[in-house]
């Protein structure tokens, strides 16, 4: 049992440095910019004594590590500063987005997840024969697309022939089931067939790896079903890895959300960072960027956790 | 209709690359009375694994079953349907793997593993299948069989598995089981209370089985009949009596040859000079060095050897004892975190980045496994080129005529030294290895269990070649194995290794009859003879009360030995003892009463050589 | 040839001549092109498609076989260099990793943990919003991007064959690290980069026509697929192939690849 919360509190640990490793990264790329972000702000025109004020008022005369942890502090306080773009506290516009993509990438996990994992454990109960090829081929035609076609594709069926759904969505207030299927379904739809394609194909793929194993050829020779073989015998060894594998694949949702949000011009956290860097609004942008960073890592953290809880050598 | 199993024509076919067929079991025919044991014996390629899973209608990947009768009872088993396959395997014919370390599924508790067979059979209900679980444990002589099921895999040692593994083949009362190779991956200690145990559960009821191995010696104690293979054909069949005492067939005679090595002497003048390598006191392991100065996981222990120039020194120990650390320490891979190393008087140093290339050049290594040992992706002219370059500054045209002579020095032909290494079998390559030891032009060759990984008859050449090789090149070799008699067969020297600590050293003379340090006794009367019989006669081991050991530098031995001392040997160190006839053992009984404690078997096992 | 063909089977054979005919298109499209990429060849836009105009006319009445013609060296040109940039760095990084010591080891690993746990995308619009978007910046962006998930492979890869006997062999003769990197790791990794290399093509496409796509890749007048389908966004109501065809362009050419990839790997 030790060991186990050992482990765990190490993975926390490995997590806690990782993220701080993240906000160096991403507070040395936006701050490695040769200009003057305050000379740049106000113009050419602006006087030097305006641009001196400005780069008071942001900061900007301290050395860089004091900016950096001045940053960290505001961060971890909750107010990460003021938008560049409309003056508004950050804050206060992620507070307002973030319930939407939360929304959105949940309701995609919620489908996404079990249909995905049904896909691959089929595919790897055929392994080698014509329901699996027929799987791993589809899979690899969704993997292989940009989510910005699926997403047109879709539109174009749904909502241009057949007229269903609308391609613009926006979340109404207390939205009824139906409002809330019309305005959801087609960013869903489209984010997690995406996912679903990458998920599938790494379920599959950890799961055949335990079919080698010799356990795997005893369990048949002791007259086991295949779907005996592979959910009572491959799939509990194989938890650790599918558990990576939806964190890995719930990355490229992170990656997803962006693209979606822009073409179903939905509100969310990621068309607002898309805007950040349109208006190059570091202030928000290096927020948004540590937003995603964080919700990965907490994925990643639960997907670790998954993996040791069903290591039965850590057990007692 | 007395067979219970009749094999007739049986054809298995492989596919190959590019669509080709290779038949891998050509014709084999056999049947098996009721009650009786069937041994199939064969070396690797020989078929015998693929025969003994086609009784169970199983073929693995790639292959197939493509002709011939197979009868278990009064079914045709190449007949059957998918589902009726299922309901045949693990309940009418049952399997013991080679490996049940890796056959146990590891996120299984062991109890449900043994009562999924059960379950899918639907043979007894839950509760009385445990019960008989219970019984299987206590009659294979599993230590605690109430609770052991409740373990994981991971918990239970090698050798337990194994029997486990027999029980869960043997819970549905199965009409045949076939034992595959079931104590090939256990030491020679452990593997005799398993055959024991398997002799016992077969005998007492009365079990038909079929029982695949490479050793002879194992099937001897193990079967009834013999079907020796060969390349998928069978070369001889019967009583196994006539098969080791009589054999008609060249192949078997082989390999029967090969399971008696017979003693080699390189006649190699001695000039009583300093020793090659001299190890004083070293100790090592893997691991942080903690602050006194000991490695997180110590391995080896206050070792001290010497090899004179010209000798091979005989390192013997089963899996852990650190015999490949030691080897490993010696080349500088792992630096010894105690004691010196001394090559021909000089020291060298420990870090490896303080060696010359020199003292590189005059100690080379050979590892047990051939095919990992050469780069997959570098010719063997390259690989033999390689160290002529790095020690010798040869050039292009020097190379080329001296990977020719290393060619020839390992009876290989030089044509092979265009081919990648992929190419070449087993024994070709370990042949390669040794070559390339050779062009360092070495004072000393450690050969890290150079033939454990090959077939006995391709591993008797490769210990006549390093015979050959010692006579003409006059290099040293630290020979280091887990098998006594290849040891004894070509060692002058030999060194027994037990947990990390030098329990014996002496002549091979020595290791022919007692006194021996308990361990030693334990481990030369454990190598089964190749004799019917041997096993009922051998000595039992008893079962040991837990030890209450208190104190440092205790007997590694201590937990096992049957010759304890109660109140001594849990308690003090024992001593560095020097016997008569010049061996030594680190043990607290006197000379006499290590001739008093061997087992009764050493007189007979002395009588074979 | 042929033989080649039968060894792939049809599906990679398809992948294959897929991925030829886009380098071949990426290589000469714009001699070989109707019109020019900037030229109005019709006052109708969002035309569909006809003999006149193959793929149709775009939201300015432009050729958009011409201007898929011109794009795809950008698309295809861009994606290689920025793949063989991240495989280079992330093999080099990888393999000088696993030879060192642990603490270059683990301090090399922990950053490119960091930085892979970065969203691909997300990672990829910092450095746009800091650094700019021209052709030379993307590709710098999008190598960068990729490289911690090839140092990951590559490192694993070397760790591996660095635990091999003949490694151990090549020690004990006193070889040095360069040579232990170069002569006895490095020759043992190259086949499964190689196909590392192809699928990272694959996701650089994909990146990149998604950031064009979003309008901060490729700027105008250049365009890029991902460009194509951003500047047609209008005619989607209209299902004007001006939209579709780029689309599916870019989906052609990363499927064959990842058709030609999946088959090779079948083999080993």
């Amino acid at each position: 049992m030790n060991t186990i919360v050992t482990l765990l509190l190490r993975r926390l640990g490995i997590s806690l440095v990782t993220l701080l490793l993240v906000s160096a990264v991403v507070f040395l790329i936006t701050n490695l910019l040769p200009g003057d972000p305050a000379q740049e702000m106000l113009g050419q025109a602006a006087t030097p004594e305006v641009v001196e004020a400005l780069r008071e008022k942001l900061g900007l005369n301290q050395p860089a590590h004091i900016r950096y942890l001045n940053w960290l502090g505001s961060l971890l306080s909750g107010s990460p500063g003021v938008s560049l773009a409309n003056n508004m506290p950050v804050a206060e516009l992620v507070a307002d987005r973030l319930p939407r993509s939360l929304m959105l990438a949940g309701t995609t996990t919620v489908v996404a997840v079990p249909f995905a994992l049904f896909v691959g454990i089929v595919a790897a109960m055929y392994h080698g024969r014509r329901a699996d090829s027929i799987i791993s081929t589809a899979v690899m035609f969704v993997v292989a697309v940009p989510e910005f076609l699926v997403a047109t594709v879709a539109v174009l069926i749904f909502a241009v022939e057949l007229g269903w759904l609308s391609a613009v969505s926006y979340a109404p207030q207390d939205p009824t089931l139906g409002q809330f299927l019309a305005t959801y379904a087609l960013p869903v739809l489209t984010l997690s067939l995406v996912l679903v394609g990458q998920m599938a194909r790494m379920t599959r793929a950890a799961l055949i790896e335990q079919l080698q194993q010799p356990y795997i050829e005893m369990a048949v020779l002791k007259g086991a079903s295949p779907a005996r073989v592979v959910l009572r015998h491959a799939l509990p060894n194989a938890v650790g890895p599918i558990a990576n594998a939806v964190a890995l694949s719930l990355s490229y949702l992170m990656g997803g959300v962006v693209i979606i949000e822009v073409i179903f011009n939905y509100p969310g956290i990621a068309s607002l960072m898309v805007d950040s860097v349109t208006n190059r609004d570091f202030p928000l942008l290096q927020a948004c960027a540590m937003l995603f960073c964080t919700g990965y890592l907490i994925l990643v953290l639960m997907a670790d956790t998954a993996a040791i809880l069903s290591n039965p050598k850590l057990r007692k | 209709m007395s067979d219970l199993v009749q094999v007739d024509k049986l054809r298995v076919v492989a596919r190959a690359e590019e669509g080709a067929e290779i038949t891998i079991v050509k014709d084999v025919s056999f049947s098996i009375p009721r009650g009786e044991v069937l041994a199939l014996i064969g070396e690797s390629g020989s078929g015998k694994t693929t025969i003994a899973l086609a009784l169970m209608g199983y073929a693995r990947r790639g292959c197939h079953i493509e002709g011939g009768l197979i009868r278990v009872g009064d079914t045709d088993v190449t007949a059957l349907k998918r589902k009726e396959l299922r309901s045949l395997r693990g309940r009418r014919v049952s399997y013991v793997a080679q490996s049940a370390a890796s056959g146990f599924d590891p996120a299984m508790k062991i109890m449900d593993q043994i009562l999924e067979t059960t379950r899918i059979h639907k043979t007894l209900p839950r509760q009385e299948a445990e019960a008989k679980a219970v019984d299987l444990f206590r009659a294979l002589a599993l230590p605690e069989p109430e609770s052991i099921g409740s373990r994981y895999p991971h918990q239970v040692s090698g050798g337990q598995l194994q029997r486990l593994m027999a029980a869960m083949a043997l819970i549905t009362d199965p009409e045949l089981v076939i034992f595959d190779e079931p104590t090939t991956a256990l030491d020679v200690t452990t593997q005799i209370d398993v055959l024991r145990a398997f002799k016992h559960v077969v005998a007492e009821r009365g079990i038909t089985a079929v029982y695949v191995s490479h050793d002879l010696a194992v099937v001897a104690q193990m079967a009834d009949q013999v079907v020796v293979l060969n390349q998928g054909e069978v070369r001889e069949s019967g009583r196994t009596g006539q098969i080791i005492k009589a054999p008609t067939d060249d192949y078997t005679r082989q390999l029967l040859a090969a399971a008696r090595p017979a003693l080699r002497s390189a006649t190699v003048e001695l000039e009583a000079d300093v020793p090659v390598l001299a190890v004083e006191g070293v100790s090592a392991g893997y691991g942080k060095i903690g602050r006194d100065g000991r490695p997180a996981i110590p391995i080896l222990e206050d070792i001290s050897l010497a090899i004179p120039r010209g000798t091979t020194l005989g390192v013997i120990g089963e899996s852990g004892s650190g015999k490949s650390t030691l080897a490993r320490a010696i080349a500088g891979l792992i630096p010894p975190t105690a004691g010196t190393l001394k090559l021909a008087g000089e020291t060298l140093p420990n870090d490896m980045s303080q060696r010359t290339r020199d003292q590189f050049r005059r100690v080379q290594i050979v590892f047990q496994n051939a095919d990992t040992a050469l780069n997959p992706s570098h010719s063997v002219e390259r690989i033999l080129a390689r160290p002529l370059a790095f020690y010798h500054g040869l050039q292009e045209q020097g190379r080329k005529q001296r990977v020719r002579e290393l060619l020839d020095l390992v009876r290989l032909p030089a044509t092979i030294a265009e081919q990648p290494c992929s190419r070449l079998s087993g024994g070709q390559k370990q042949r390669i290895n040794l070559a390339r030891a050779l062009a360092a032009e070495p004072d000393l060759i450690l050969c890290d269990e150079v033939t454990s990984a090959l077939d006995t008859v391709v591993a008797t050449a490769i210990l006549d070649l390093l015979t050959e090789l010692r006579r003409e090149l006059k290099v040293s070799y630290m020979f280091i194995s887990h098998d006594i008699s290849t040891v004894r067969a070509v060692c002058d020297d030999v060194l027994v290794l037990y947990a990390g600590r030098k329990v014996e050293q002496g002549g091979r003379e020595h290791f022919a009859a007692p006194p021996f340090h308990p361990y030693t006794d334990l481990l030369i009367n454990s190598v089964p003879e190749l004799e019917q019989g041997w096993l009922e006669s051998a000595a039992q081991s008893r079962k040991l009360a837990p030890v209450n050991a208190r104190g440092e530098g205790l007997c590694p031995f201590l937990e096992r030995c049957p010759v304890r001392i109660e109140g001594k040997c849990s308690t003090e160190p024992p001593p560095w003892r020097q016997l008569a006839l010049g061996n030594a053992v680190l043990c607290h009984h006197t000379e006499a009463d290590l001739h008093g404690t061997a087992s009764l078997n050493t007189a007979r096992a002395n009588a074979s050589y | 040839m042929n033989k080649l063909y039968t060894r792939l089977g049809i599906a990679g054979s398809v992948g294959l001549s897929l991925a030829g005919l886009w380098l071949l298109i990426s290589l000469f499209g714009p001699v070989l092109a109707p019109h020019g990429p900037g030229e109005i060849v019709d006052y109708e836009v969002f035309l569909p498609m006809s003999a006149e105009h193959p793929l149709g006319t775009d939201y300015l009445g432009r050729s958009v076989i011409s201007r898929i013609m011109d794009g795809a060296r950008f698309t295809v040109g861009i994606a290689f260099a920025a793949a063989l940039l991240a495989a280079l760095m992330g093999t080099g990084l990888g393999l000088f990793s696993a030879v060192s010591g642990k603490a270059v080891d683990e301090s090399i690993s922990r950053l490119m943990d960091a930085l892979l746990s970065i969203p691909n995308k997300i990672f990829a619009l910092v450095m746009i919003a800091a650094f700019g978007s021209s052709v030379p910046l993307l590709l710098l962006i999008t190598g960068i991007t990729y490289t911690p998930g090839v140092y990951r492979i590559a490192r694993a890869l070397a760790v591996n064959i660095n635990q091999m006997d003949y490694i151990q062999v090549a020690r004990a003769r006193g070889e040095g690290r360069a040579y232990l990197a170069l002569s006895e790791v490095l020759p043992n990794m190259i086949h499964p980069m190689l196909t590392d290399f192809g699928l990272r093509f694959v996701y650089v496409v994909l990146l990149l026509s998604s950031l064009s796509f979003l309008g901060l890749g490729v700027q105008p007048p250049n365009a890029d697929l991902g460009s194509l389908v951003r500047e047609n966004m209008s005619g989607l109501w209209e299902g004007a192939p001006a939209i579709m065809a780029p689309a599916a362009a870019i989906a052609s050419l990363t499927i064959g690849v990842n058709l030609f990839i999946d088959s090779l790997r079948g083999r080993d």
